[in-house]
């Protein structure tokens, strides 16, 4: 194992129970991801990149095999160091916008900061820099519901970003956007990536945010066919 | 300290339904504090009323004596001892002397109690003094319901008869002098008061009495032979057990009430559970641990009753106050439970009904807003960021 590596995916399987057999959602699947590295899982619908993302937030359990991160095997992580893990280096950003309905932008984004015990003043900075990163300064006292599913997720992305986490984790952070504020927050992830050096690791089919991944791990089935290094745009 | 903030987002965030379990709950809150006011006004005022008509601070009984025992009254009354005597000389403590007679209002007869009492005595409240006024029938002192249920009223003549030491049966007629109105029904229903020199010699029984009242400023207790110490408590006991079974029965009420309340809040509990799922999981990713997103969970469901508390502080206080300074209009009737009842109760509330109360609906919703909130602990987070109902 590589001394720089920050995610190790050794020899992992993920079954599910489904009536009285087991579906294989992820079947074997070996990586390594180093830090900095700004990549995508991509691959047909049901081929396992939630999953897999999922197992990497230690959100889920592997079956078989194990999933390192940042030297801690998945695995073997008692809940409460998972929780630790997710809350001081992992940002999410779902599928499914998972924005907390009865806060407003502003509470949602300074969400995990509370969590880290930030103070009052520091939270402030940090949630207003994200809020401009996604461009959404206009809307901070709005709450989810009054806003567009774009605009909602934004606000999921500058969730995820504004502790400036290790590793964000980003399920289909594009499905309902636009292509202008797709290109717009792709650049600006692009350069928290080159600026912090955050990792990020996409799920994705979306052929706007395919473009901008330096590497691109195509799955099937539950299995890594393809796994290359990409130019990416503009550079 | 960041449940109780995030708690109190969600709360107010969750807005309606929230302001719905607070109200219900803080009805439920007053409505007990008010009762159970009620029922130590009450208390307070029937002490105070039995006190000053009837026990006054302890008495002696001659040792023959028993209330609940009519038949024993002939042989319960003897020579007044040389203590209880310069006692009463000093206003210390008062005699009374008791017979079972019987009063012909209208013809009809009704049996009663005939209490022989000094007139000039300062004792116990009944207005004695008139018992000493010239006049060719016996001069007699009753209570209202004495008056009502024998239609006497003031100025009326009826005729009495009792029996003698001998057994012999004799008769009077009485005037009635006063009707005097007093809130204690056990001095008051069926008694009749006489000068006590005029009883004695009624029942030629010279210088006897039955019981002595030590008066509400004294303290009189040692031993006197033939005659019982009987302490104020023990002349409570009656009226006290009355009381707390008034409390118990007013319990089950609020009972119910509290439970229809934690019913609300169970209910909003494990909806909120069921339907928050979402979020539940998003807490989870954002990297909350378990307990802390039950524990989140707990104090919002007992933050309900927190609000509730303040939210009688702010409106019940006022309302509570008011309530104390109009009482409560006791409807007629209730006069024939057998305890001193007024006709306008002032509720009391006392700082360990409040904070008592307050603390019980507080733990009872604390433990309604934790066992729903336990089953967050054994969801997947990853069906839960789904929001997939399991
Ligand atoms: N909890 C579960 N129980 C049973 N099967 C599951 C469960 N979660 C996922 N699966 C199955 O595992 C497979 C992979 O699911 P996953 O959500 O990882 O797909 P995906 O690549 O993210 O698809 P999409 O692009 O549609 O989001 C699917 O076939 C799905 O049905
Ligand atoms: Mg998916």
């Amino acid at each position: 194992m590589e001394q720089n590596t920050l995610i190790t995916i050794d020899n992992l399987v993920k079954r599910f129970p489904v009536g009285k057999g087991e579906f294989t959602a992820l079947n074997g699947i070996n990586l390594t991801i180093n830090p900095g590295e700004f990549t995508g899982i991509v691959g047909p619908s049901g081929s396992g990149k939630t999953t897999l993302l999922n197992i990497i937030g230690s959100l889920d359990n592997a079956t078989e095999g194990d999933a390192v991160v940042m030297g801690e095997s998945t695995s073997n992580l008692s809940l409460k160091s998972a929780a630790k893990l997710r809350r001081k280096h992992l940002g999410f950003i779902f599928q499914t916008y998972n924005l907390l309905p009865v806060y407003t932008v502003y509470e949602n984004v300074e969400f995990p900061l509370l969590l880290l015990n930030m103070s009052g003043a520091e939270r402030k900075k940090a949630v207003m820099d994200a809020l401009n990163w996604v461009g959404i300064t206009d809307k901070v006292k709005s709450r989810p519901a009054q806003l567009s599913g774009g605009e909602c997720q934004r606000v999921a992305i500058a969730r995820a970003m504004v502790k400036k986490p290790v590793i964000v984790l980003a399920d289909e952070p594009t499905a309902n956007l636009d292509a202008a504020n797709s290109h717009n927050i792709l650049k600006m992830m692009l350069k928290l990536n080159e600026e912090l050096k955050t990792t990020f690791i996409f799920a994705t089919h979306d052929d706007k945010v395919i473009k901008y991944l330096k590497r691109k791990i195509s799955l099937e089935d539950g299995k890594v066919v393809k796994d290359e290094l990409t130019k990416v745009k503009g550079e | 300290m960041l449940a109780i903030k995030l708690a109190y987002r969600n709360l107010v965030g969750a807005g309606l339904r929230t302001w719905l379990n607070v109200i219900v709950l803080a009805f439920v809150l007053f409505m007990i504090i008010w009762h159970y006011g009620i029922l130590d006004g009450w208390n307070e005022q029937a002490n105070r009323d039995m006190q000053a008509w009837e026990v006054g601070n302890g008495q002696y009984w001659q040792e023959n004596y028993d209330p609940y025992d009519f038949f024993t009254l002939e042989d319960s009354h003897a020579e007044i001892p040389d203590v209880l005597q310069k006692a009463t000389v000093e206003g210390i403590v008062t005699p009374i002397l008791l017979t079972q007679a019987s009063v012909y209002p209208d013809g009809r007869i009704q049996s009663m109690l005939l209490k022989g009492i000094k007139p000039d005595q300062k004792v116990i409240a009944i207005p004695s003094a008139e018992l000493n006024i010239e006049s060719e029938e016996i001069p007699a002192v009753i209570g209202k319901r004495m008056a009502k249920n024998c239609k006497l009223k003031v100025g009326d003549i009826t005729t009495i008869r009792w029996r003698d030491i001998n057994g012999t049966f004799d008769a009077a007629e009485v005037k009635i002098v006063n009707v005097f109105d007093c809130n204690v029904p056990s001095i008051d229903g069926g008694q009749m008061y006489i000068h006590i020199n005029t009883l004695q010699k009624m029942m030629q029984a010279p210088n006897e009495a039955t019981m002595f009242i030590i008066g509400e400023d004294y303290d009189m207790s040692e031993d006197i032979s033939g005659w019982v110490y009987k302490e104020f408590d023990f002349l409570m006991t009656e009226m006290n057990e009355m009381m707390k079974m008034k409390k118990v029965g007013g319990s089950f009420m609020y009972f119910i009430l509290m439970l229809l309340a934690m019913l609300a809040i169970f209910d909003t509990q494990v909806l909120s559970i069921f339907r928050r799922q979402k979020e539940i999981g998003t807490y989870i990713a954002m990297g909350m641990t378990r307990t802390q997103v039950v524990s989140l969970f707990t104090v919002e469901g007992a933050m309900h009753a927190i609000l509730a508390v303040i939210f009688i502080g702010i409106v019940g206080t006022p309302l509570l106050i008011w309530l104390m300074s109009i009482g409560m209009t006791m409807p007629a009737g209730t006069d024939d439970m057998g305890i001193a009842i007024a006709d306008t109760i002032y509720p009391v509330y006392g700082a360990g009904l409040i904070i008592g109360t307050s603390l019980l609906v507080f733990v009872i919703t604390l433990i309604v807003s934790y066992l729903p909130a336990r089953k967050i602990s054994k969801m997947k987070p990853t069906d839960a960021i789904k929001g997939k109902i399991q």
